[in-house]
Order: C-alpha cells, then structure tokens, then sequence
C-alpha cells in the first residue's frame, strides 16, 4: 500500500511486478496462469460474445423470449458465459424504452458477453451522473439524444445480478445473417449509451 | 461505509472521457494485476466482498486521483498482507529493487495445473446465490422503504437510495451478504430484490422527466411500508 500518492507510473509497475514476484517465488501462482486468464479478456472474452447474442435475439423470437426469461441460461446455449455473468439480465430497448448500465459503487460489468468494461465507464464521472442525469449524459456525452417521449430506465448494478441491454434491431437489416447483424451491434448498445450501427455506417 | 466510492448523484467530477479504440489493458502491469487478482481471489485467499471493501477504504483523494487497476494493486496488497499471504516489509523492498532496475524480470515459474483451474473458473464463474429455507419477505408488487442506515463496513446499499419509497419490481435469489462477508462473519445469506424507484423520490426537483432507476438490494436493506 502507498503511503503517498499520486504514485508515478513507475512505482505502480514496480509494486505490480513485486508483488507477482513474491507470489511466484512462493510457488502460489504461476506466471503462466496469469498471463493466459489474463490474456483471455484480451482476445477471447470480448463485446463479440454479446453482438452473438443480440443477433441471435434479433434472428430468433423464441432465443429473444428466453434470453430476456433467463440471459445466463440463453447465453449458455451459445457457449457464451462465466465470471461476472453467473446471473445475467437482458433488458430490451423499444420505441417507449431505453435502458442504460451503470454501478454507482465499483464497476460491476456483465464480462462474459462485453468483456472488461472501459474506463469511462470504472471512472467516477460516469457512475455519479448516469442515475442523475441520464438523458443529459447520454446527450453531452455520448451523442445519442433519447426522445422526451421516451422512458429511460437505469440499472445501478449494486448486487450480483449483471445487465445487458438488448437494443434495437436497426431498421434496413431484413434478411441480413446472424453473423452480419453482430456486426452492427457495439459495445455501447449494449451498456445503453449508444445505438447499433445502421447497414449504411 | 460513506466512502467516495459511493458516487451516485455526486456533483462536480467533470465531463465523461471516452477513449476511441481503447485496449483492454493500458500498459503491462494492468495485466498483471488483474491476472494476479483472479490468480489469489481464485484460489480463496480473500472473497470478492473483502476486495471491493480493500477500494472502499483507500483515502478519498487517493480513490479519486488514481487509475482503476491501482486501486485494485492497493486492495491486492491490503489483502494479501491481511490473511499474512506476503509481508509488508518484504513487498516494500522488492519493489525498492524493482523500482531500481525496472527492467529486471519477474521469476517464471509454469503451473499448468492452476492455468487450467483458473481458465476453468472463468469459464464456470463463482456464483454467489446461496439457498435457503427462508422464503422471501417481499414478493413482486410491494412498496417498500430502504432502511436509514449508514454501517461504516461494507454495503451495497447506496446512499442515494437510503430512506427512500421504491416497488419490488424482481425477486431474485438468495445471495451472500457482503456486509457479512467482507469482514469475516460468514455468508448470511440473503434474498436479494431489483427495487424500482422512480426518479422523483430519489431526486426530487432535480428529478429528470421520465425516469426510473433499478437498483438491486438484499433484503435487510428494506422495510416493508
């Protein structure tokens, strides 16, 4: 622990590398496990996993009815699933709602389907303003204007439950793949502060 | 605790700063560190509860003034340091040693069968529902009120949503307590309910039109109404 901060870049790897050295040489973790669940996120773990879901949602009405009855059970059925997602939640965007993500208290994130989350969304600006200002926020900050006739519904991650909002399919997609929707589908549609891309995009 | 962990409703932090094309991890040790994390918290040497709590009681100007990864390097150390995993003084001088030759490498050491456990942990993840022969105090529909509370350990219950009139909108499974399990007195498991508050209530005047916030809580958090 530091006793004074801010600390440099320096000191923080420094700390960093102390402290796997001295679990390694205690033989209680491997530099192997580390790099490899690590590296996961990286690679494996990512918002891909959830743009599946979403077009699967979007391409099948009766995976739609299970993914929003039980997420964690619908995205099992696509292999899709895990750490920080043991009971996920979809919750759908419409013309009369939009949904958006947030964890006041830490950074409480659905990893299996969008992976770690990005740093606006761990950094204290964020997480104070969405519960209050919402509408602004997504406006100011994030470019998408949600319709006064619009209800906005926040989800404050506060327990164990982790949300993914379902958004909605943009229009001009008709007979397009599963595998080309997902690629519509962003990260931000599915914390709720964006939209998906449109064909055109 | 009301820590500056607690932003909900917070006035003055700035504008939002989004990064195009971010990377996962910024820079080596945020590996590392996250690594390191799932590697200890894995095999059980703390709970998950006891390492959010490790955040929660960095000093204030200290949480706002660094990066998320640092805070989980301080509550990492904290920990490991607490269930006596590694030693202070020796932490201290190594990272004396590395800080002088940064470039030294860490010590390898393979061990394919913890790979293997902790890629199996992510995969399977660690679920905190519990059961319990209790049934649940609330069901769908109830009016509740979040109990005026201010405990200095760890909660989940915000500030902004103490003392306030919500509708059970979800009734969810029993999960473990971390006001409990973050400091060592067992897992009292507990149902836990999504609580919909509507804007107003929690707001007041500064309430945005058309709003309603979930927020997820255990069940010693409400009363009924």
């Amino acid at each position: 622990m530091s006793d004074s901060y801010p600390a440099s870049e320096a000191e923080i790897a420094a700390r960093a590398k102390a402290l796997e050295s001295l679990l390694v040489e205690k033989g209680l973790v491997g530099t192997d496990a580390i790099d490899r669940v690590a590296g996961a996120y990286e690679s494996d773990i990512g918002p891909m996993l959830g743009a599946r879901v979403v077009a699967r949602a979007w391409s099948d009405p009766g995976f739609k009815e299970q993914l929003l009855e039980d997420a964690s059970a619908a995205c099992a059925q696509l292999d899709i699933g895990g750490m920080q997602g043991e009971h996920m939640v979809a919750v759908e965007n419409s013309e009369q709602v939009h949904n958006v993500v947030v964890c006041t208290l830490c950074s409480c994130y659905p990893w299996p389907v969008l992976g770690l989350p990005p740093n606006w969304y761990k950094y204290p600006q964020y997480r104070s303003r969405a519960v209050m200002e919402p509408r602004k926020v997504l406006k100011e900050e994030f470019g998408l204007d949600v319709d006064e006739s619009v209800d906005i519904r926040v989800w404050d991650s506060s327990a164990e439950i982790r949300y993914l909002v379902l958004p909605e399919r943009p229009e001009g997609t008709e007979g397009m793949s599963e595998e080309e929707l997902a690629s519509l589908v962003t990260r931000d549609s599915m914390i709720g502060v964006g939209k998906p891309r449109t064909p055109e995009e | 605790m009301n820590g500056v962990h607690d932003l909900g409703g917070m006035h003055g932090l700035g504008r939002v700063s989004v990064e195009g094309d971010e990377p996962v991890f910024h820079n080596p040790w945020e590996k590392v560190v996250f690594g390191t994390m799932l590697a200890t918290m894995g095999q059980g040497m703390y709970n998950l509860d006891e390492f959010r709590h490790g955040i929660e009681v960095m000093g204030p100007a200290h949480y706002l003034t660094s990066s998320y990864y640092e805070h989980w390097l301080e509550t990492l150390e904290k920990n490991l340091i607490e269930k006596g995993v590694i030693d202070r003084d020796e932490l201290d001088a190594r990272t004396q040693e590395f800080l002088k030759d940064p470039d030294s490498p860490v010590p390898q050491r393979e061990d394919p069968e913890l790979a293997d456990s902790l890629s199996q942990l992510v995969r399977a993840g660690a679920s905190t529902r519990r059961e319990v022969s209790a049934k649940p105090q609330f069901e769908a529909g109830d009016r509740v009120r979040t109990r005026n509370v201010h405990p200095r350990g760890h909660t989940r219950l915000p500030q902004y949503v103490r003392d306030k009139q919500g509708v059970v909108e979800r009734v969810y499974d029993a999960f473990v307590l971390p006001d409990a399990n973050a400091h060592g007195e067992g897992e009292n498991p507990q149902y836990v309910y999504g609580i919909r508050f509507d804007a107003e209530e929690v707001w007041g005047d500064s309430a945005e039109p058309r709003e309603v916030v979930y927020v997820d809580l255990w069940e010693s958090y409400l009363e009924p109404l």
